[in-house]
């Protein structure tokens, strides 16, 4: 056990480090500000609360990440694609129907490739990145948009596409409907963690919950429809220029169904 | 498939375009701001128990990060696709040294 713990800390010491400042910052409540939720807007309480709850999601990621590496070293790269397609999706502000804007998350392409696990550990470092760089999000409620985005994101959308394999739908329906209910349920998510947070003082839990659904849920649904399209068109030319690899990591079925 | 990611691509246009057609004086300041606003209005007395402790010193700079940002994931991505394609293709050429015909299709 140790030893494969140490095995695993030596191969990827690049990731673990990054981590490991993850962690230090996380534990040092220094300052910093967030389409998720902003710095020091969340009581501490409930930074420590959605943290610990994330940090096994973080960990069983990690050893997943290096356990497929292991046996596909070549979707090293690969990975980097699910982490670049989360990286500029979350940089893409995009002007929504309510009249305020949102960013996609990106996470869902990555969680139907690799795994949800896989994308806690690459969404979180996203997250940790524009909270360090951008005052967008912030370290104290890292743990909550960590869960939000990086956990039940690509839960969910993990799940939907495996549903949709076994319902034997066309592929590209199952690739869209994962990401775009990753992204939605995300945003759901981070409702339910304001609320919890923040009960309205007339009709406590319900009635903040409708409030901060209508400012993320209701906005989020375009995008997390140009989300699924997006991830659809990554999907298709990856799966046009290298079917090998989705087959090797059994994204798509073996002897390759036709996929558009 | 080119044409239809063409259209998908298309599609997302449409859906960012649309909202700005709608609502033509609307501010689209991000959501993250309006739930701040929401918080106080739900917890008038809630104070903010940590400011970021670096934030992009004016509005220029915030947009260079994020295009940045975008700037290399997309770098990224469009490298690997290249990457990937080159290989498939010699892939094909080393084995249909006979048949040369299929190279010409893509």
């Amino acid at each position: 056990m140790l030893e494969s713990w140490k095995k695993m800390l030596c191969r990827n010491r690049k990731l673990f480090i990054t981590l490991a400042v993850f962690f230090v910052l996380l534990s040092s409540p220094l300052p910093a500000h967030a389409m998720h939720i902003m710095e020091g807007f969340l009581p501490l309480k409930w930074c420590l609360f959605w943290g610990v709850l994330t940090i096994p999601f973080l960990i069983v990621g990690f050893r997943s990440i290096s356990k497929t590496i292991d046996k596909n070293p070549d979707v090293k790269m690969l990975l980097g694609v699910a982490a670049a397609f989360a990286f500029v999706l979350s940089a893409l502000k995009i002007p929504s129907v309510t009249g305020s804007c949102s960013h996609p998350t990106g996470v869902g392409l990555g969680a139907i490739l690799f795994g949800p696990t896989a994308m806690s550990v690459l969404g979180c470092i996203v997250l940790l990145f524009q909270a360090l760089l951008l005052a967008h999000g912030g370290l104290s409620p890292l743990g909550a948009n960590t869960f939000s985005m990086a956990v039940i994101g690509p839960f969910v959308a993990y799940f939907v596409y495996k549903l949709c394999q076994k319902l034997n739908t066309p592929t590209w329906l199952g690739v869209f409907l994962a990401a775009a209910l990753g992204n939605l349920l995300t945003y759901v998510v981070t409702s339910f963690q304001l609320a919890m947070a923040f009960p309205a003082e007339a009709g406590g839990f319900a009635a903040s919950l409708v409030k901060f659904m209508g400012i993320f849920a209701v906005t989020q649904i375009p995008l997390a429809i140009s989300e699924g399209l997006l991830t659809v068109v990554l999907f298709n030319l990856l799966t046009v220029h290298n079917k090998r690899e989705l087959e090797e990591l059994s994204v798509i079925p073996s002897p390759a169904k036709e996929v558009r | 498939m080119r044409t239809k990611n063409i259209i998908l691509i298309a599609l997302v246009v449409l859906l960012a375009v649309f909202p700005l057609l709608i609502h033509k004086g609307a501010e689209f300041g991000g959501a993250d701001g309006e739930a701040e606003e929401a918080i106080t209005e739900l917890h008038p007395e809630y104070e903010p128990w940590l400011e970021s402790f670096w934030e992009p010193p004016s509005g220029e700079i915030e947009s260079l990060l994020f295009a940045l940002q975008a700037a290399i994931g997309a770098g990224f991505i469009g490298y690997y696709l290249g990457f990937v394609k080159g290989r498939k293709e010699s892939e094909k050429e080393k084995g249909s040294v006979a048949g040369e015909a299929g190279l010409s299709k893509s």
